[in-house]
């Protein structure tokens, strides 16, 4: 009886994850005709146990939802790039400089999105992006550090990555960041809350099939920010990760903590070879 | 003086038999993975079950499931398997088990637990992000799960 249940399961699943995932397979992404996205790619080493390819969540989006991504005036994420390009040569702070004082133009940060968050010397544990934003702010510029997935946090951060779209994200998870890489593997497969699920359990074992109304992807971050269609405007990494634990009916961790710093720094590895996306569009 | 201390000695004891039929999900008894006594003592109501599994709030089946009978709710998920002729595959006791606490059937199973107050990682306030504070409701009531219960017993 129970043998029956559980091969029966077992066929089907693999049948609806067959079919789910190669509906999109023919989908490419191109933006603006010429930045080539690599949506799908061979996964690294560290995950050869558990898959073997590696998704962007754009291919299990909506043919409209992908669309919208294909070209910047579709984007509606790119007004808050515009946003940040403002910013980032706005003066700001008791030293009177701005980001393009010490940096150049925002395109000189190509390339930089696609490694971070990464193990910084200096302050001797790992960094993301919005952290070392943080730094410039505080430490080079006398100015207040940004609240965490803050719109200005946001917008400036997919300011730096729209200048690295097309670039294979590329997060070292060896060397003195190791341990905060391990930290955020065993988040990713702790089970939380009182429906007791992991990020396994929907993104890993699950990718593919619908629950209730969502198609469930690998919850790949190459594409943060995303511009949701939910809420209208971009959201962050840790902001994500806030409302799927809520999801399972646990008490989450809050933006910026160093669970999701390093919880950020593993799942991000876990896309390393797709392309970096965003200010990316989802549902 | 006299009949009203009988009627409150009747009345506790009615009390106390409701309560004692009404099993806790702290003394609910396995045998690989099945539960044989009712948790309630009561029959289900299938007509009930059916609602319960079919709605956000409550068992929310059909977020994981597809039940051909319930096919005129939208939206059916495909992350467990297809719950037509649920049962004729299993027993009314097998269904209970799996519904109280299915890892004592499927021991890595994503399917929650609907009758489990303890041993939770993290326990959220429903919804909210905030921790729990406060007693635990499981995340359905007993004579619930008797409903949905009755409900899969109709699945043939
Ligand atoms: C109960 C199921 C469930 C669990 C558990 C869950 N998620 Fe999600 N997640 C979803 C759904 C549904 C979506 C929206 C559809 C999609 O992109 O998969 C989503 C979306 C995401 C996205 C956005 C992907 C994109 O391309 O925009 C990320 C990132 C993500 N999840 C990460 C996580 C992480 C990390 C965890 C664990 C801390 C987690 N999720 C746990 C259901 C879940
Ligand atoms: C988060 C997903 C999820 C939810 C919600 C869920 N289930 Fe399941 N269920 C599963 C999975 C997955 C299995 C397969 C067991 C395994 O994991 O190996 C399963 C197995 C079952 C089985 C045995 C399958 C068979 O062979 O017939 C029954 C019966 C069942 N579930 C009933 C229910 C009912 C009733 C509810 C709601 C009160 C429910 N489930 C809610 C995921 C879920």
């Amino acid at each position: 009886m129970k043998t029956y249940g559980i091969a029966a399961l077992m066929a089907a699943s693999t049948l609806i994850g067959a079919t789910s995932a190669t509906a999109d397979e023919s989908a490419e992404l191109i933006i603006n005709g010429e930045i080539e996205i690599v949506t799908r790619t061979a996964a690294p080493a560290h995950l050869s146990d558990a898959m073997d390819e590696v998704i962007s969540g754009w291919v299990f989006r909506s043919d409209q939802t992908q669309a919208m991504q294909q070209d910047d005036f579709d984007n509606p994420g790119l007004i808050w790039v515009e946003a940040a390009e403002e910013a980032w040569a706005t003066p700001e702070g008791t030293n009177g400089k701005s980001c393009a004082d010490c940096h150049g133009d925002a395109e000189s940060m190509a390339g930089v999105k696609a490694t971070y968050p990464k193990w910084n010397a200096e302050a001797e544990k790992v960094n993301t992006l919005q952290m070392q934003m943080n730094d410039c702010r505080v430490n080079r510029m006398g100015a207040e550090a940004w609240g965490y997935d803050k719109a200005p946090a946001i917008n400036m951060e997919a300011l730096l990555s729209s200048v690295s779209r097309g670039m294979p994200v590329n997060v070292a998870i060896d060397g003195p960041g190791q341990a905060t890489w391990e930290m955020g593997k065993e988040l990713y497969y702790t089970r939380t809350g009182q429906l007791d699920l992991s990020c396994a359990s929907c993104h890993e074992e699950n990718y593919g099939n619908m629950i209730r109304a969502d198609h469930l992807s690998q919850g790949q971050i190459n594409g943060f920010p995303t511009y949701r269609l939910k809420n209208t405007k971009l959201n962050g990494v840790h902001s994500r990760f806030k409302g799927c634990i809520r999801d399972t009916r646990a008490h989450t961790y809050n933006p910026g903590s160093d669970e999701f710093v390093a919880l950020e720094m593993y799942v991000a590895s876990r896309g390393n070879g797709l392309s970096v996306e965003g200010p990316s569009v989802r549902n | 003086m006299k009949r009203t201390t009988i009627t409150l000695v009747a009345l506790l004891a009615g009390l106390t038999t409701a309560n004692a039929e009404t099993v806790t999900p702290e003394n609910v008894t396995f045998e690989e993975g099945a539960v044989a006594q009712s948790l309630t003592g009561q029959p289900g109501d299938a007509m009930s079950g059916a609602k319960i599994a079919s709605t956000k709030s409550q068992g929310n089946c059909v977020a994981c499931h597809e039940i051909t009978d319930l096919a005129d709710v939208p939206f059916h998920g495909e992350v467990g398997p297809l719950l037509d002729g649920a049962g004729d595959r299993w027993s009314e006791a097998e269904l209970r088990g799996l519904l109280v606490d299915s890892k004592r059937t499927f021991e890595e199973t994503v399917m929650p637990a609907f009758y489990k107050t303890t041993g939770f990682n993290r326990l959220g306030n429903a919804y909210t992000g905030k921790a729990h504070e406060g007693d635990v409701e499981p995340l359905l009531t007993a004579q619930q799960i008797e409903d949905v219960v009755a409900y899969l017993m109709t699945l043939q």
